[in-house]
């Protein structure tokens, strides 16, 4: 118990810095996905989306207001000030208590989360991640199926029809893909023997990421043949936990719980202003804390070939740090927007199928790829 | 009878789903990387590009009074469109035609007409009532003001907008 009795500053402050630094990314990461999601939406169907809004640098004296790109970046900002000066609507009927705890408890779960995700190599010798816990994995899986929660209690609480079937559907979403999600992911700690994320990213930087091997820190190189053999339980359970995130988020095709044409709104049908933001930011915030963890554990975390990753020679260790978290964003990101195109692909699913997808077919291949993964370390470590 | 519905057999790669979905995606990123090469124009950038050239002849734009050759407004205050009017935009205040006047015979002329914008549904009701054909639904879409009192059209306004139409109907040219 001696931990808490000394005060380490050096800890405490530098806990809050990464902190205030990841929630920053994040914040801005989401704000930005909501824009992507509209705009690349927009073009998928021909049209233009958000083009106007530019940053209003006019208000600072220049000619013009400041718009790269392709215009209507500054759209994030402008959305987030209509939503906090928006009337905060209780309506009469609903339970009061639950109906204000519920979008608290839905973003609360999965900024929980991102505490344990490694988003950069180190900094001046501090590692990039909040809480070095040594069952990451299992600490998201649990904190995250929490964030039904925010949802069940937010379609029960507005005590009418559509967000109730909204959080119903919600629940039984949720635990027909936790356990897929949770089975999928077991060949990975199989093979690197642990739970820590930061060693499954060191891991993948020493031996090549998970789903492409052969890329490594060091120097790309060929795959070897057991490498090869053990790449095909990677794949499958990299297939199935990228489906079962898919459910997870309530992104399409599995957004049956918020199903706009079929339940108006879904559960935050009752919901107005900041309350529907917070869940909105959630549920953003939720694609984002998977794909993060779709990064760390299948494509390498902040490793990227010939750039350093924090320990390369001759560069200094706070470029190589913040060399190491841009590349682990702009993974996530790239993720992010495969989600975003996936959403205006595909139609959603019927709920039935869901559920055979859920407990006949990821359930079962889950639990199979277990074994295959089994087998091929016993081959292996018997030869 | 019980009607079976034909399922369509489905191959081995549309059964796992996955192929199809790349399919999907072919055809989305299609449209996206057409998009930003700016090969599709289908939507119009409003303010900037407008339709108003290829609007139809029967469309329903803002109601306005029309003159007639002789520059006399073709409403005789009737009051049928006030009747008419489904919201009670129209508001209509008649007077009299003195007899010195060339068109003396009409009798009624419209003191006041106001068509209050913010009321107005565009159903047309109001030209399709008219026995004069002297009101009529125009081009003009785009109805802005900053208060109330300046989205209520007056007469001047409406006569404005409605412009000259001729050869409609002659009853009230001098030699009938």
């Amino acid at each position: 118990m001696d931990f808490l009795l000394q005060i380490d500053w050096f800890q405490i402050l530098t806990s809050l810095a990464k902190t205030v630094f990841l929630l920053g990314i994040v914040l801005t990461l989401v704000s930005y996905t909501v824009y992507a999601e509209r705009r690349v939406s927009a073009l998928m169907q021909d049209r233009y989306g958000p083009n106007r809004t530019g940053f209003p640098t006019t208000l600072l004296g220049t000619k013009k207001d400041f718009s790269p790109f392709l215009g209507g970046l500054g759209q994030p900002i402008a959305d987030a000030l209509k939503l906090m000066l928006k009337e905060d609507f209780t309506p009469s009927y609903v339970n009061k208590f639950y109906y204000w705890i519920a979008p608290g408890l839905g973003i609360a779960a999965v900024i929980v989360g991102l505490a344990v995700i490694p988003f950069g190599s180190s900094i001046a010798g501090v590692p990039l991640v909040i809480a070095n816990v040594d069952i990451g994995p299992l600490f998201i899986f649990a904190i995250s199926s929490l964030g039904v929660y925010g949802i069940v209690l937010a379609g029960w609480s507005a005590n009418s029809k559509y967000p109730f079937l909204g959080s119903i559907r919600s629940t039984s979403q949720m635990i027909s893909y936790e356990l897929s999600l949770g089975l999928s992911v077991i060949p990975i700690f199989l093979i690197l023997g642990t739970l820590n994320l930061t060693q499954i990213i060191q891991n993948q930087v020493a031996n090549g990421w998970m789903l492409i091997p052969g890329i490594t820190a060091a120097k790309p190189h060929f795959p070897s043949p057991d490498q090869f053999l053990l790449w095909i339980p990677i794949f499958i359970s990299f297939i199935i936990f990228t489906v079962a995130m898919f459910a997870e988020t309530n992104r399409l095709p599995f957004d049956l719980p918020e199903a706009e044409t079929e339940l108006v709104g879904g559960y935050h049908t009752e919901y107005s202003s900041m309350k529907f933001a917070l869940f909105f930011l959630g549920e953003y915030a939720a694609m984002i804390l998977g794909s993060a963890l779709i990064v760390v554990l299948f494509l390498g975390g902040w490793s990227i070939p010939f750039l350093p990753d924090g320990t390369a020679p001759g560069v200094p260790g706070i470029i190589a740090g913040l060399i190491s978290v841009g590349v682990f964003f702009a993974k996530v990101a790239a993720l992010l927007i495969f989600f975003i195109f996936i959403r205006w692909t595909l139609p959603r699913f019927r709920y039935d199928q869901l559920m055979t997808l859920g407990w006949i077919w990821f359930f079962e291949i889950a639990l199979v790829n277990i074994f295959i993964t089994a087998g091929i370390l016993a081959y292996l470590s018997s030869r | 009878m019980a009607y079976t519905v034909p399922r369509p057999k489905l191959t081995f790669a549309e059964k796992i789903y996955l192929p199809t979905v790349l399919a999907g995606l072919k055809i989305t990123l299609g449209h996206l990387v057409k998009m930003l090469r700016g090969k599709t124009h289908v939507a119009l950038q409003y303010p900037e590009e407008k339709w108003d050239a290829n609007l139809p002849a029967h469309y329903r734009g803002a109601p306005t009074l029309v003159s007639d050759e002789h520059g006399r407004t073709r409403c005789v205050a009737c009051q049928l469109c006030e009747f008419i009017c489904p919201p009670r935009a129209i508001r209509i205040k008649p007077g009299e035609i003195p007899a010195e006047n060339k068109f003396a015979k009409v009798e009624k002329f419209p003191a006041e007409f106001e068509i209050d914008m913010i009321r107005c549904i565009y159903c047309g009701m109001c030209e399709e009532v008219c026995p004069e054909q002297a009101i009529f639904l125009r081009k003009d879409y785009a109805i802005v003001g900053t208060s109330r009192s300046e989205m209520v059209h007056n007469k001047a306004k409406l006569i404005e907008l409605g412009g000259v139409m001729t050869g409609l109907v002659h009853k009230w040219n001098e030699k009938k």
